[in-house]
């Protein structure tokens, strides 16, 4: 089984610790795994403000660089579901597109589902508490939860990941999957409302009593890091992976 | 009348300069997104519903000419009037006639999103009709010369306070008191009177049955009733949406509807309407005004499901902090975004970019409309009708070029790590990621990419050497 490690572009320069947590995480599980060099963005941001040619380009240079591997892999639910649910918008017809299609994962998922992890490489201990950021595309579009709207039963990919791991106290912040206002370029687009939304949403995980605000999306993790460190508040962002390997809060 | 010349960036960030106003907004509308949530807990087929909602209302656009056709002939059976507009001018104008014709000076209205789209009550007020909206929201905002910032709660953006500043100076009910019961009163003497005086009636309309030729208004107030019950002349105005195929699918959405919009199991009147009453006159106006070029459009013919609950508003995080008068359309919010711009790009196109993608909406909607994903389409037009900011459109582009260079991208990306650390704060303080609030993230000596040359390289020095 080869995996193909998918970092999205701004993990690369901004987050090269989350993609390493990952890929030694994924090797520690005795995953085979290669990090093609040639990968670059996925083309979301340009989707989402409206060049279908970009996006189209990029997805097929996606789909070029990742359909050798078995599976396509990365520490991102909002990159992984712009591949998985959005590039039918522009690439459909694409043959090697649509049998790549199911074997990108975004990592929780990947250890859930195709590893079926039940217990971590190495035993963590982390006694902290933390609070459950459900990022919007890995919730609604990824199922990482049951959303807040629907009526169906209850579940929680994070949570469930987090019971492998030994002290840690997982809490939830009152409007359980609220978004944090990060939304792509929608963060500079609307730089007033964004930070408002986010200022909100942390409040609500600093309620909780939570020293850290615990996601798998880097990217709302970027913005409300902003947010925090500008009040100079305590509660620190981090991205659920890094708990898992055990580097925990040392990076 | 609306300001349809807002941009939506700009004018959230005036609304959210009172941030305490703006934490009440976001709070009193979140109320209302639990309470929906509370009663839609308490069925079990919840989901069901929605899903059967959601094919009722496709399999009737997908057949929708038969449909309105059925309608039309079935009412006429019944003896009502029905009348077709093509687009808002001439829904007004029909409406005018029919007034007119009766020297009707005073019409009182019950809520109708219809009639704010088609902008009816200046052009009657033009023609020397008093219009006298009486819906207690509607009221409000009627008598404050606004319109409404939500399509189901039209007054959702005022505190009671001041409602009884309006009320003192429109109404003469006591300065400062500001009970709400006492306020109400006030305002159900001063329409009662109305009602009395008014020589016509319009209400919207929630569902219009093919099989009855029949017409359903759903309200709280039974201000509709009162509206066609004391004056001789009925006109209901209809978006051609409004069509279910028959009567026994109507319970599917009376149960959605007030759950979705209110929380409430259900609204308290829910009127049916067949023919004029004895001496009366009863006519009903189909408008079309753009929506059969959304029928037409395989990108938004979905935003036609829509039966206006406003479920997608209360949900919505950015609506919510940014008020009904931040949006240039009419009907604010994540559907009032994609029906503004399907209406017209230039002018509502801001509205498709206020949205964060978190797809919330989507989610409560009782039709099941993909509106998120409709906002984002319609980005794709606002970009192809090269309407984007140019600052915007050169990024993009210059995005999309590095995503096919990737050497290029890297080194763009060094370069940003190296020179953002450099940049005096005082010059990064005022930009868009800053402005508001936002410190830029650390910037790491190494990119993965880089990091991972550097171990694969060592894994190999380490095989060498072994």
């Amino acid at each position: 089984m080869k995996i193909g490690l998918f970092i999205p572009c701004f993990i690369n320069e901004l987050f090269p610790h989350v993609a390493m947590a990952t890929l030694e995480l994924l090797e520690s599980l005795g995953c085979e795994v290669e990090f093609p060099m040639e990968q670059s963005c996925c083309g979301q941001p340009l989707a989402n403000n409206g060049d279908s040619k970009g996006a189209c380009d990029a997805a097929r240079r996606f789909t070029n660089v990742f359909q050798r591997y078995d599976y396509v892999v990365a520490p991102s639910g909002s990159c992984v579901s712009h591949v998985t649910h959005h590039y039918d918008w522009y690439i459909a017809e694409d043959t090697a597109y649509q049998q790549l299609k199911p074997k990108v994962y975004e990592i929780i998922e990947f250890l859930q589902d195709v590893l079926k992890l039940e217990k971590l490489p190495k035993p963590v201990y982390f006694p902290h508490k933390v609070s459950i950021h459900q990022s919007c595309h890995g919730l609604r579009e990824l199922h990482h939860a049951s959303p807040s709207e629907l009526m169906m039963p209850y579940h929680s990919r994070l949570e469930e990941i987090l019971k492998l791991v030994d002290g840690v106290e997982v809490l939830l912040p009152e409007r359980r999957d609220e978004c944090c206002g990060f939304g792509g370029t929608f963060c500079v687009d609307e730089p007033e409302l964004s930070t408002a939304m986010g200022e909100d949403r942390i409040a609500q995980h600093e309620a909780t009593g939570a020293e850290y605000i615990v996601g798998a999306d880097p990217s709302c993790l970027m913005h409300m890091g902003g947010i925090i460190r500008h009040q100079g508040k305590s509660i620190r962002p981090l991205h659920i992976v890094e708990i898992l390997t055990g580097r925990g809060a040392g990076t | 009348m609306k300001d349809d010349s807002v941009k939506h960036p700009q004018a959230t960030a005036e609304f959210l300069k009172d941030r305490a106003q703006a934490k009440w907004h976001d709070s009193a509308i979140w109320w209302v997104r639990q309470k929906r949530d509370a009663q839609a807990k308490q069925l079990p087929e919840w989901e069901e519903l929605r899903r059967l909602a959601r094919e009722i209302k496709a399999h009737t656009l997908s057949q929708l000419d038969d449909y309105l056709a059925q309608f039309e002939a079935n009412a006429q059976k019944n003896g009502v009037t029905v009348h077709w507009a093509a687009d808002a001018d001439e829904h007004n104008r029909i409406v005018h006639g029919i007034l007119a014709a009766k020297q009707v000076k005073k019409l009182v209205k019950s809520k109708s999103m219809l009639t704010e789209e088609c902008g009816l009550n200046p052009y009657l007020e033009q023609h020397g009709i008093e219009v006298v909206d009486t819906d207690l929201g509607e009221r409000i905002v009627q008598l404050r010369h606004e319109a409404p910032s939500h399509i189901v709660m039209p007054a959702i953006h005022l505190k009671k306070e001041q409602i009884s500043e309006l009320f003192h100076k429109e109404l003469g009910t006591e300065a400062g008191n500001n009970d709400p019961t006492y306020l109400t009163h006030a305002a159900r003497a001063n329409l009662r009177e109305h009602f009395l005086t008014a020589d016509a009636g319009l209400t919207g309309v929630n569902f219009a049955i093919a099989e009855t030729g029949g017409v359903v208004v759903c309200t709280n107030e039974g201000n509709a009733d009162l509206g066609t019950s004391l004056p001789p002349i009925h006109i209901a105005s209809m978006g051609l949406e409004k069509i279910i195929p028959k009567l026994e699918h109507l319970g599917v959405f009376t149960r959605l509807l007030a759950r979705s919009a209110i929380g409430s199991p259900v609204t308290t009147y829910t009127s049916h309407f067949h023919q004029a009453r004895p001496g009366g006159e009863m006519h009903i106006v189909i408008v079309d005004n753009g929506r059969s070029d959304i029928l037409g459009n395989e990108d938004f013919y979905q935003s036609l499901r829509c039966i206006r609950c406003g479920a997608c508003m209360n949900t919505c995080p950015v609506y919510r902090r940014s008020s009904g008068f931040s949006y240039s359309y009419i009907i604010p919010g994540p559907i009032g975004s994609t029906l503004g711009p399907s209406r017209d790009m230039k002018k509502h196109g801001s509205m498709a970019f206020a949205c964060s993608t978190c797809g919330s909406c989507s989610n409560v909607c009782p039709v099941k409309i993909n509106l998120h994903e409709q906002l984002v389409l319609h980005r794709k037009k606002a970009f192809e009708q090269n309407l984007l900011p140019a600052g915007k459109k050169m990024g993009l582009l210059a995005m999309r070029f590095l995503t096919q260079h990737p050497a290029l991208f890297d080194l763009g990306g060094k370069v940003m790590r190296k020179v953002v650390p450099i940049i005096p704060e005082s010059l990064t303080r005022h930009s868009a990621w800053s402005r508001a609030g936002r410190d830029v993230p650390p910037m790491p000596a190494q990119s993965f990419k880089e990091l991972y040359q550097q171990r694969s390289q060592n894994k190999k020095d380490k095989e060498g050497q072994q």
